[in-house]
């Protein structure tokens, strides 16, 4: 491909900066003005109640869902209708699902080197070397050869992971990767995803596991009908917050 | 002794007692497990009892093997007479294909089956090669080993022919050009024109064969050939119309599929074909002479297509909106997402879907009889009018079942290995 045709990446800038960004479904304002600079490396948990539009924003970053107004800059790209845009986005940005959305046609093995192979055009062998390397980071390599209906689900969430990283992506986005799991398997996923937060990944991350943003998070946002109501580095955040709606939606979270 | 209790040793795996397996158990589980499972039991051994040994006197002690006309047949026994098959069989086969070109039709078969095998069950070798060649070559080929020579004016003047060539090397260059670039969609279009053109000098050259008329065409290898065609054809352009009908972004494109599929399916068959008939004569150019054979297939491959692109827009239906967003964030394209992740699971989904159609429309081919085809229908029902076998459509429509049953049987069956193939463990 021919270098006029994507976008390039620029490294030096902040990994992700969104500014004044609207989003509506139909009528209705999902997202409201928001702006959020992400530097690189930096790992920022987002948490509020249901409903509130954590999930919109950080799919607007990937462009599953379109913004309406204001901009989001990638890697120094913004994202805009441009589909070649679009598509370098999607390859530097790895992102991770509530209900891991594997392909369950293909083995775990096939499921990690899909992208590489047909994306990056990499050599079968080179994608499937990679993808070993990772699903021995997530610590499930004897899994390669079972399709994805015959794990666990801390292992399908675990694939998922692998998969991503397969793609060598800058930033990882996770949309509540632990609340469709049950208790013995969180612990699983979330050590992932520390050791991915120490090896210095820029993370984004839709989570209600207190403790996990307390030990990673550099930084907490709290999002409530469309806004970011608060952000703060963790320790601050939880035994110091601001706003009344910050302190409501932490009693509730934290009191059972 | 204290209520705590430690299990020290391990159950040995013990067979099961006498009465949970054999014939006898099985049969008490299955046959007679209950009253009433007892009485359905008996009443099917019943029916059986009066169904079957008439069957099989009519069909084999008391039916005729040898005869020259109805007389003997009449004479030699009760029951069906199958020298008139024997006698006629050339007709059911292959209509009036001339007899010294019957070789024709056989090599087509039998090189279809030959290519056919390793894709139809993947531990044979050689798999991707046989499909391409079942889809660039074998085309060509079985036309113009069936056919022969087709007359095209053009390939008699020196100026034609230089057309041709001057327009096969553009499109071919043009192909490459844009493949080089990868402009996929450009290179793909440039190719495929490349291709046609190379079809029709193909079939028009006809490996230097005799031609034949088309209209001596019939039985099972008319069958055959419309129901061949008619699938090969609509599997792909009905992928095409359901994902035309699903493409909210283009919706010029979206109204034509769903223009398309909505009034073909809401007419008959036979109108189709009575349209295929007498319309499409009007739109196409002057001097291209469709024969009745050619007619009926694209009537017949249209129809197919509009069904198959229902059957394959369920599929489509039933994949989750995940899947898509799994894709789309591992940065795959529309093209690549369809063909890797959506197309393969939608079509494994609908295989029962897909085979019924495929199932419906080998049947429904016998319904050019009405057009004046000899299918295997029209070539069953002139041989029991024919004066010297009159009388005998028993034999004659039993025959052709059988034909029609075994089939549509395997096609069945091998739907339901393909779903076990392709079954990968739980559901989600
Ligand atoms: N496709 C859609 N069309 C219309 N409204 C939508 C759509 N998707 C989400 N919404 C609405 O947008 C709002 C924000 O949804 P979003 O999924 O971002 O919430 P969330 O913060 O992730 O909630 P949860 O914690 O339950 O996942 C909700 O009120 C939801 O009903
Ligand atoms: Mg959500």
């Amino acid at each position: 491909m021919s270098d006029t045709n994507t976008a390039a990446a620029d490294n030096s800038g902040p990994a992700i900066a969104i500014t004044g960004m609207h989003k509506w479904y139909g009528d209705f304002h999902v997202l409201k003005d928001i702006n959020l600079t992400v530097e690189r490396g930096e790992r920022i948990v987002i948490c509020g109640p249901s409903g509130s539009g954590k999930s919109t924003m950080i799919r607007c970053i990937n462009r599953l869902e379109e913004h309406q107004k204001g901009s989001i800059n990638v890697s120094g790209i913004e994202l805009t209708n441009d589909v070649k845009n679009i598509d370098t986005i999607r390859r530097e940005v790895g992102m991770v699902f509530q209900h891991f959305n594997l392909f369950p046609h293909l083995t775990v093995l096939q499921n990690c080197t899909l992208a590489p192979i047909w994306v990056r055009k990499m050599p079968k062998a080179e994608a499937e070397e990679i993808a070993m390397k990772y699903l021995t980071r997530v610590k499930i390599p004897e899994q390669a050869g079972k399709f994805p209906g015959q794990l666990s689900g801390g292992q399908q969430q675990r694939v998922a992971i692998a998969r991503s990283l397969c793609m060598n992506p800058d930033i990882m986005l996770f949309d509540e990767p632990t609340s469709a799991l049950d208790p013995e398997m969180i612990k699983e996923v979330l050590d992932v995803m520390v050791d991915l937060a120490k090896e210095g990944m820029t993370m984004l991350c839709v989570t209600h596991e207190m403790g996990f943003a307390k030990q990673v998070a550099d930084r907490v946002i709290f999002m409530d009908e469309g806004e970011i109501i608060e952000q703060n580095e963790p320790n601050e955040f939880f035994d110091n917050p601001q706003s009344d709606r910050t302190k409501l939606f932490l009693s509730q979270i934290l009191g059972h | 002794m204290s209520k705590a209790f430690v299990r020290t040793e391990f159950h040995p795996d013990l067979p099961p007692p006498a009465s949970e397996s054999g014939p006898i158990a099985w049969l008490r589980h299955n046959l007679f497990s209950t009253w009433y499972n007892s009485l359905a039991t008996f009443f099917v051994l019943y029916l059986a009892w009066l169904v079957i040994p008439p069957v099989l006197d009519w069909a084999l002690f008391s039916a005729v093997w040898e005869a020259n006309n109805y007389k003997e047949c009449k004479a030699g026994g009760t029951g069906a007479c199958w020298g008139m098959i024997d006698k006629r069989f050339d007709l059911f086969m292959y209509g009036f294909y001339k007899a010294e070109d019957h070789w024709r039709p056989n090599l087509a078969i039998i090189v279809f089956i030959i290519a056919m095998l390793p894709v139809l069950f993947d531990k044979l070798p050689g798999r991707r090669m046989c499909a391409m060649f079942l889809i660039l070559g074998y085309p060509a080929f079985t036309v113009a080993l069936i056919r022969g020579p087709i007359e095209m004016s053009s390939f008699n003047s020196t100026m034609g022919i230089a057309l041709w060539v001057v327009a096969f090397v553009a499109a071919a260059y043009w192909g490459h050009h844009n493949a080089k670039k990868f402009n996929a969609v450009q290179s793909g279009i440039g190719y495929a024109i490349a291709y046609i053109i190379l079809f029709i000098v193909f079939i028009a050259w006809g490996m230097g064969l005799t031609p034949t008329e088309t209209d001596t065409y019939g039985g099972l290898m008319l069958t055959v050939m419309l129901a061949g065609v008619g699938i090969a054809v609509a599997l792909p352009l009905g992928i095409l119309l359901a994902l035309g009908r699903r493409a909210n972004s283009m919706p010029i494109v979206q109204m034509l599929c769903i223009g398309f599929i909505e009034i073909v399916r809401s007419v008959p068959l036979i109108s189709v074909l009575f349209m295929a008939q007498f319309m499409l004569p009007l739109f196409m150019p002057e001097g291209i002479k469709f024969d009745n054979v050619m007619r009926a297939l694209v009537g017949f491959s249209l129809f197919a297509a509009a069904y198959m692109a229902e059957v394959v827009r369920g599929g489509l239906q039933a994949i989750p909106k995940g899947q898509f967003e799994a894709a789309d964030s591992l940065g795959l394209n529309f093209y690549l997402n369809m063909r890797l992740i959506v197309l393969p699971q939608a079509l494994k989904i609908v295989i029962p879907g897909i085979v019924s159609t495929f199932i419906g429309l080998f049947k429904d081919t016998s319904l050019v009889s009405i057009i004046a085809l000899a299918d295997l229908l029209l070539v069953a029902k002139q041989s029991y009018t024919d004066s010297n076998w009159l009388g005998l459509e028993h034999t004659a429509y039993v025959f052709i079942a059988i034909i029609y049953f075994c089939i549509c049987f395997s096609m069945s069956r091998y739907s339901m290995y393909l779903e076990q193939k392709l079954h990968t463990g739980h559901k989600r």
